[in-house]
């Protein structure tokens, strides 16, 4: 099975800030088959279309996936509204996503606000290999802090206005780390002038850097063609969908 | 179990529902999640002479009960369509609906006669993209131009030949009479509805080809009107979309003069919907000791 669409009970949720929930699904052959960086294409009822979420853990044990989300609209709204017991319809787990390499000595994760929740997996697998860098609006919209804590990676806070952490932007600490340190991998998620800065900061250092992309989606699977994102492909320019060739995309085959 | 077979122009359909053009690509993502076989057809991403690249993102907008669409027919050409997807569907069992589309009628001639020679069961003409500069809607806004960009691909190709109608227009009835004149074998509608949204807070439009096609249940209701409207006014097949999303909407067409129905943005939804509103024409059918679906084709009774 490469993707599934099922619905599956909610083992747990909990709102972590203004406006962001948790939910655990139970899942089991879903959760066997996501790998970081994948999405679940959510179903909000009452709308056409249905809403990608990022996969913000995998426990293949337990069979359940986690997802965090933002409530963006009335869609997102609708499906915070679900609750523990309940049953959320997903297809799932889609899309391309980060490369994962146990030869990989030291690699640096970085989110930026909404965009942290897709680290989460990939510093579970790192864990004291990885530095993560988090960047939020303020205090009120940290999240996920303690998670990154337990795996053991390196973490490192920062907001706009120096409400927690240090005071600045994910490239400030990032900046300093490239200058100290070898880096194999660089993944990040976040606003596009974040990842924009972070892909050329890599280039110049010649450090692999993937980026995981967002775009407005209809089918999630590669059928509609609706997520175009402008990349190149050996010098040749094409439009590259989201869902199924990203989210997850090498930095360098991005036209910004 | 009712009878859901029907046959159009010839062609025989194992169930009267066909995914529609655009929303399911060449079908692999979704043999995924079902076997294609399940459908009575497959209407694949219209395609065209040379591979397009497609509009600038963001192509989707969500609308009340729809949404917007703007891809602007991107697709890898129809050589790759013939070479690379078409003999992977020809395994399958169900029909396939070639939809192709161009900048000119010459475009259009060009890409049928290409299909003529391959084992595909039936060409739909897109005449009503939305989402194109130069030929799309512009050949389905007027009755002469959809009449000779109809003669010219009848011309070129024995193949059954379906003519998509766009909404867009003042009477689509009068387009449709024209392709029935030029040669059409059937008519299928309705396509998008030309639509728009702007995002409040940056006054621009959601979509970045500033409008788009409309589908989704909102439609619903305009797709039955002009089904109705046309299947009274022509004496060839009429193909009903728009809208659909339950198996009650796909027999609600039928009543209405569909022969069959197609299923877009209801996909979106529920990949699985094409498959349920089959199961679900079944059971009406079954409830209401109808034996064949056929007999339910234009039998609204009208005030």
């Amino acid at each position: 099975m490469k993707y599934t669409q099922g619905i599956f009970p909610i083992a747990a949720k909990q709102a972590i800030a203004k406006n962001i929930y948790s939910f655990t699904i139970s899942c089991p052959e879903v959760a066997q088959a996501a790998v970081p960086g994948q999405f679940v294409h959510i179903r909000a009822k009452g709308y056409t279309l249905r809403r990608p979420i990022s996969i913000c853990g995998i426990d293949k044990k337990k069979g359940t996936l986690r997802i965090v989300f933002e409530i963006r609209g009335e869609g997102t709204a609708e499906i915070a509204k679900l609750n523990e017991g309940e049953l959320i319809d997903m297809l799932a787990p889609l899309g391309h996503g980060f490369t994962v390499d146990d030869s990989f000595g030291k690699v640096v994760l970085i989110g930026g606000g909404i965009g942290t929740p897709p680290m989460l997996p990939l510093a579970e697998i790192y864990g004291e290999k990885a530095a993560v860098i988090t960047g939020f609006r303020d205090s009120s919209a940290v999240i996920l802090q303690d998670d990154f804590k337990r795996t053991g990676a390196e973490t490192i806070l920062c907001t706009d206005n120096g409400s927690a952490g240090i005071h600045g932007f994910v490239t400030q600490p990032f900046g300093e780390i490239i200058e100290k340190e070898k880096i194999d991998l660089v993944c990040a998620c976040g606003p596009m002038p974040m990842l924009k800065n972070i892909a050329a900061m890599c280039r110049e250092k010649g450090i692999r850097c993937e980026i995981s992309l967002e775009e407005r989606m209809a089918c999630g699977i590669g059928a509609c063609l609706g997520c175009a994102c402008r990349t190149k492909r050996n010098d040749e320019e094409y439009f590259a969908h989201v869902c199924k060739d990203g989210p997850v995309f090498n930095a360098e085959e991005v036209i910004w | 179990m009712a009878d859901l077979s029907v046959n159009i122009c010839g062609i025989d359909f194992k169930n009267p529902v066909i995914p529609a053009s655009g929303v399911f690509g060449y079908g692999r993502e979704y043999e995924e999640l079902f076997p294609l076989d399940k459908l009575g057809g497959i209407a694949t991403k219209g395609t065209t002479l040379h591979r397009r690249t497609g509009n600038i993102a963001p192509r989707i907008a969500e609308t009340p009960s729809g949404m917007l669409n703007s891809v602007g027919l991107q697709n890898p050409g129809i050589d790759h369509f013939i070479a690379e997807e078409l003999p992977y569907l020809l395994k399958k069992d169900l029909v396939i609906l070639a939809n192709i589309a161009g900048s000119t009628p010459d475009e259009c001639v060009e890409v049928a006669q290409k299909l003529d020679d391959t084992d595909v069961h039936m060409i739909e003409l897109n005449i009503s993209c939305p989402n194109v500069k130069q030929g799309g809607a512009a050949f389905g806004t007027s009755c002469e131009m959809a009449a000779e960009v109809t003669r010219k691909v009848r011309a070129a190709t024995k193949k059954p030949l379906i003519v998509k109608l766009s909404p867009n227009v003042t009477s689509i009835t009068d387009i449709a009479k024209s392709v029935e004149a030029a040669g059409a074998d059937a008519v299928s509608l309705i396509n998008t509805l030309l639509g728009m949204r702007i995002d409040i807070n940056t006054r621009r439009p959601i979509l970045h080809n500033n409008v788009g096609g409309m589908s989704g249940p909102a439609v619903f209701p305009i797709a039955v009107r002009m089904v109705w409207q046309v299947a009274n006014a022509v004496n060839i097949p009429v193909i009903g979309m728009g809208g659909v999303s339950s198996g009650r909407d796909a027999i609600e067409l039928m009543m209405a003069g569909a022969s069959a129905v197609q299923v877009g943005a209801a996909i979106f939804t529920d990949p699985f919907a094409p498959v349920k509103i089959i199961d679900e024409m079944n059971e009406f059918l079954d409830s209401k000791g109808i034996a064949s679906v056929k007999e339910i084709v234009g039998t609204v009774q009208p005030w």
